[in-house]
This record gives C-alpha cells, structure tokens and sequence, in this order.
C-alpha cells in the first residue's frame, strides 16, 4: 500500500523536522503547528458558510481560560487545555443567540464586534484577567518521560512533539466529523438552507453546533499557545492575527479539508524562513497583502487547486473511477 | 377517508396585498389532491405556510388535528409534511446521491459522537440504501455521482421529488413537479405518483399542466387571487363556469 507507506514517510519527516532546525526555526515551527490547529478548526465553521472574524478571540478564550483554570484553581495543565476549549465552545454558543440572527456581511461584522467586546473585558476586568497587561508567568506544561523519550518542556522540540500530537488527533476528529453525515449536513445548510430545513434539519442548530465544534479546537490552539509562551495579553488575540488567520484560508482554499493547512504551511514558511532571511521581516502586512490579492487574482480556488490538478490525473491515470479520493 | 390535512381561513398579507384570503379546504388521506389557480393565484404561497416557511397571518394549518402553523419548516417536515420547491431547489455543489442523503437526515438523524468514534456505520449503510431506493424510484440511480447542478431540467424536478420521498414523509407538497418535463417524462412521474398514493402517501400538487392534474387528482380546488374559487372532482372543476372564467378572463394560462 503506497498511500500508507507515504503517510510513514511524512510522519518521520515531521518527527526528523526539528533536529533540522535552529532553536528560533524550531519555535517558529510550534507557533505552526498551533496554527494549523487554528486554521482548520476556522475551516468547519466556514463550511457553513458563515465566515467569522472573533476566531482568533475565541482561541484567546481558550488561552484565557486554560491559563486562569492553573492559576487560580490549579488544574492540571494539559486538562486544563481541554477544559479551556470547551469553555470557548460555550462561549461560541452563548454568542450565537445574537450572532445568528445574522447572516454573511452582517455576520462577519458583528463576530468582529463581539471578538471586541471580549477583548474588551480582558482589558477592563483586571482581576482576573490581568488588563492590558494580561496574564504572565503561566504554568508551563510540566516536564514527563514516555520511556524513550524525555519531555522537557524548555525545549521547543519537546513541545513542537507534544502540541503535535494534541493537533493530529484534533485534526483527525475535525477530518472525521467532516466527512460524516453530520459535515454532509454543514454542506446542505450552506448550499441551500430552505431545502435543507424542507429536509428537516434544524438549520440553526447547525450552525451552532458548527461554530460551538469549531470554538472549541480554535480554544485548544489557544490553550496551547498560552502554556508554550507563558504570558498572554488581550493584544495577542487582535485582529491582526484574525488576517492572517483569512490569507492562509483564502491562499490555501477553503474547497478542501487541507487547503487552509497548506495556505498556512507555505505561508509560515515564505515569512519565517524567506522573509526573515532577506530581512524583509517589517513587511509582513504588506507582501501577505500582496499575496492575498494576487491569490485572489490567479489561483482563486487557493493552493489546494494545485493538489487537486495532479492527484486528479493522478487518479483519472490509475482507475477509472469517477471521483478520485480527496 | 379522513380529514388529514386541513386549512384553515388562511391568510397571507405582505404589506398591502393580501396574496392569500381567508382560503380553505381539506385533504384526504391517501388523495392526491390538486391546486390550480392562475399566475399569482396565491398556490405557492399556501404551499409556504402550510409547511412554515412563512407565518401565516391569519389563520390556521391543521395536521391530524394539530395546528402547526407557525411552526419552523422543520418542525413541520418532522411531522411528515415535506415540499418540494417551483423553481429547482437542490444542493447544486453536491453529487446527486449526497442530495437524496440529505433527504434521510429525518429517519438516520446523524449523530455527531457516534459518527467520530465510528459507530454509526448502520445508519450511513441505512442512510444510503434508502437514499439509493429513492434515486431508483425516480430513474435516477444512473446518474447517482454527478454533480446536481448539471443534470438536466427534468432530472433536477426528479431529484427534487426523490430528496423529499427519501425522508418517509406522509404528505409531499409539490409545487409544479412537471415544469422542464417532456410529454413522455410527465407520463412516467404520473405513474410514479400513483404509485407513490398506493404506498399511502398524500400528495398536493400544485401544476399548470392542466392534463396532468385532471389526469391525477382525486380532488381538485382551484384559488383566484388568493380567494378559494372552487372544489371537486376532475370532471366538476373543468366544466365549472367560474374555473373557466378565472382561467378564461385576463389569464395568461389557459386550461
Ligand atoms: N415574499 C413575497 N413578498 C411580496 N409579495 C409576494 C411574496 N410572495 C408572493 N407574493 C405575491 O403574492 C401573490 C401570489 O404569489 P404566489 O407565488 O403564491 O402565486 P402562485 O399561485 O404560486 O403563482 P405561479 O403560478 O406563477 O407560481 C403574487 O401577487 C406575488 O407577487
Ligand atoms: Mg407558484
């Protein structure tokens, strides 16, 4: 089985990866992997067809919450991550009650506004969330040994290893519920609501549900980002992390379950390693701006198009099926 | 026969136009029973209150009974009352089998934990038998993997009626079913919604093909801008002076 020999390969890349790398490359590549977690968990929620722009907020609820679970109530750190994902998905279904009400433009706009008015609070209530200033000195995941491996989490390695596997499996259970009758019914409700409902789908009940499922692996990034970097603060959560957040998904399509990772991947990798290299680094906004724009131009349905050409003659090549695997 | 579905002194206003007034009248079970009424005539309208997509504003939709006006279409397809719409409704972007799967979202309802545990492989495999008996009954089991959007006119007003009668419904509302259908294919979906009142299922139809309607009807009303005009029989209503009139005096479709 070639398919299962790749995934081999690409699992041993990943593990290799690191040791390729200098001390800042490899805590570049744990900000990506917490980013790809973020990108595709924004992925299921578009596949309803609204398009939010408080993800990245809601992630900080999850950062918030794990953060504040350990230091004032001292829950163990990585259940404290589970737990701050399912607060950000109650919160996502506490915001739905106003935010459904709307719908496309109107929605983008008010998660925007509600995005600020969350981050509002974190600045104006400084017990508990530490105002402007935010939250420092975050317990950091604590250091265990599986044996063959010691985790010690001072090492980008170790925690590139550990987020690594929270995301995989968070992938995977994303991966399954898309392509389940549940993600078949996302499609319908974004296809055609009025038919879907004639189906008898509770149209608002699936968007909840899409928005509450996609809250809470966005709150689990975040929780992760906050135990590796120690200190969070309302400015980390803004709307400049949210662009980005939309360029990796239009640049990568959103077409396919992997279109948003790879937006990402070759995203990270033309800013961190490129960019950063030609000290074109200040840039940032400006040459994603670009990227974006001509994405939209030339490769309208995102990177993930370019996959799609070769496996499909790929596939068109082998069998004569019909529809080639995705 | 019994009174299944009955409407009630219904009535649909927007702003000033009162597109349906005070209109009433009772379905059989087991009938296939016909709405006529020219262009504007307030047929699509009745169809949208009687399964929720709009309030009515007066007035009541009584199923066995029960008043679910008012209710969300959901709500009222959950009770077995399921429609098809006039102009072709379908989930273009999807193949023609995901559409009739989505039809059986009522008897397999996904359920999300099952589904990533994996556990639910009885209802996918149900979800999709019954999905494939619907295409089969429609003769559209040879075009089950392309896409909705590029099948042909008659092919997507089939699909639309297979999307309904994958959910098991009781009653199926469809809203002119013919439109884009050959003499021949009218003949065939004919025969298939005899069948398909054999199997117990109540059907109102709304369809200008005038053929088709006296050809299927058990009963017939006919409505004129928005007011009940007449009720009966294939053979009453065509011979009846003021369907002729309605039909006849300023109307673009003529019987
Ligand atoms: N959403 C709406 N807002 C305002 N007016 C409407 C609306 N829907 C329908 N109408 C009006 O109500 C009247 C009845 O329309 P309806 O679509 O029910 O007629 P119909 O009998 O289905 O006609 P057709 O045979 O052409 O399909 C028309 O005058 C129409 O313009
Ligand atoms: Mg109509």
């Amino acid at each position: 089985m070639p398919k299962f020999l790749i995934w081999i390969a690409a699992l041993a890349a990943l593990i290799a990866l690191p040791h390729g790398l200098s001390f800042s490359q490899q805590e570049i590549l744990v900000f990506l992997t917490i980013n790809v977690l973020l990108v595709a968990s924004y992925r299921l929620l578009t596949l309803t067809g609204e398009w939010s722009l408080g993800h990245v907020v809601i992630m900080g609820v999850g950062a918030y919450s794990s953060a504040l679970l350990t230091k004032k109530l001292g829950v163990y750190v990585p259940i404290s991550m589970l737990l701050g994902g399912v607060i950000a998905a109650l919160i996502a279904v506490l915001l739905s009650f106003p935010l459904f009400r709307m719908k496309g433009f109107y929605f983008l706009i008010g998660s925007f506004a509600a995005g600020e008015i969350i981050r509002l609070l974190w600045k104006r209530f400084r017990d508990p969330f530490g105002g402007a200033k935010g939250i420092k000195g975050i317990d950091p995941m604590p250091d265990f040994s599986v044996g063959f491996y010691q985790f010690d989490f001072f090492e980008p390695t170790s925690y590139y290893y550990f987020a690594g596997i929270i995301v995989a499996v968070c992938l995977w259970i994303l991966w399954r519920i898309e392509k389940s009758p549940v993600g078949l019914t996302f499609h319908a409700v974004h296809w055609q609501d009025k038919l879907a409902q004639a189906s008898g789908v509770n149209v608002r009940a699936y968007r909840t549900l899409a928005f509450a499922i996609a809250s809470g692996f966005a709150g689990i990034s975040g929780a992760l980002l906050a135990h590796y970097i120690g200190t969070i603060n309302p400015n980390a959560f803004d709307i400049d992390l949210m662009v980005y957040v939309l360029t990796w998904a239009i640049v990568g399509g959103t077409a396919t379950f992997y279109g948003p990772i790879l937006g990402c991947v070759v995203l990270t990798v033309i800013n961190e390693i490129v960019l950063r290299e030609l000290g074109l680094e200040q840039m940032r906004p400006l040459i994603y701006g670009a990227i974006m724009i001509l994405s939209i131009l030339f490769l309208p349905n995102g990177l993930e198009s370019i996959v799609q050409k070769f496996t499909k003659r790929r596939a068109a090549e082998g069998a004569p099926e019909r529809r080639p695997a995705e | 026969m019994t009174d299944f579905l009955e409407v009630k002194d219904l009535t649909m206003q927007f702003g000033g136009l009162t597109a349906v007034d005070s209109l009433s009248f009772k379905v059989a079970h087991g009938s296939i029973h016909g709405l006529i009424g020219p262009n504007g005539a307030g047929k699509t309208t009745t169809f949208n209150m009687i399964s929720g997509f709009y309030k009515p504003t007066e007035g009541q939709v009584l199923l066995r009974g029960e008043d679910i006006s008012g209710l969300q279409m959901h709500e009222v397809a959950r009770r077995g009352v399921v429609r098809t719409f006039q102009h072709s409704t379908l989930f273009a972007e999807l193949t023609v089998l995901e559409n009739a799967l989505v039809g059986t979202h009522m008897p397999f309802r996904p359920n999300i934990f099952a589904a990533i545990i994996g556990w639910d492989s009885e209802d996918r495999s149900g979800a999709e038998a019954r999905a494939k008996e619907a295409l089969e009954f429609f003769g559209l089991d040879h075009v089950m993997q392309e896409r909705a959007g590029d099948l042909s006119h008659g092919h997507q007003r089939a699909l639309g009626m297979a999307v309904a009668y994958a959910s098991h419904p009781d009653v199926i509302l469809l809203d002119e079913p013919f439109t884009g259908m050959n003499p021949e294919e009218t003949r065939q979906m004919m025969d298939l919604m005899e069948r398909l009142k054999a199997d117990g299922i109540t059907i109102l139809i709304v369809e200008h093909d005038m053929q088709a309607i006296m050809g299927l009807c058990d009963t017939i009303t006919c409505m004129s801008f928005g007011k009940f005009l007449a009720e009966g029989g294939p053979q009453e209503i065509r011979n009846h002076p003021a369907v002729i009139e309605a039909y006849l005096g300023g109307a673009r479709h003529v019987a």
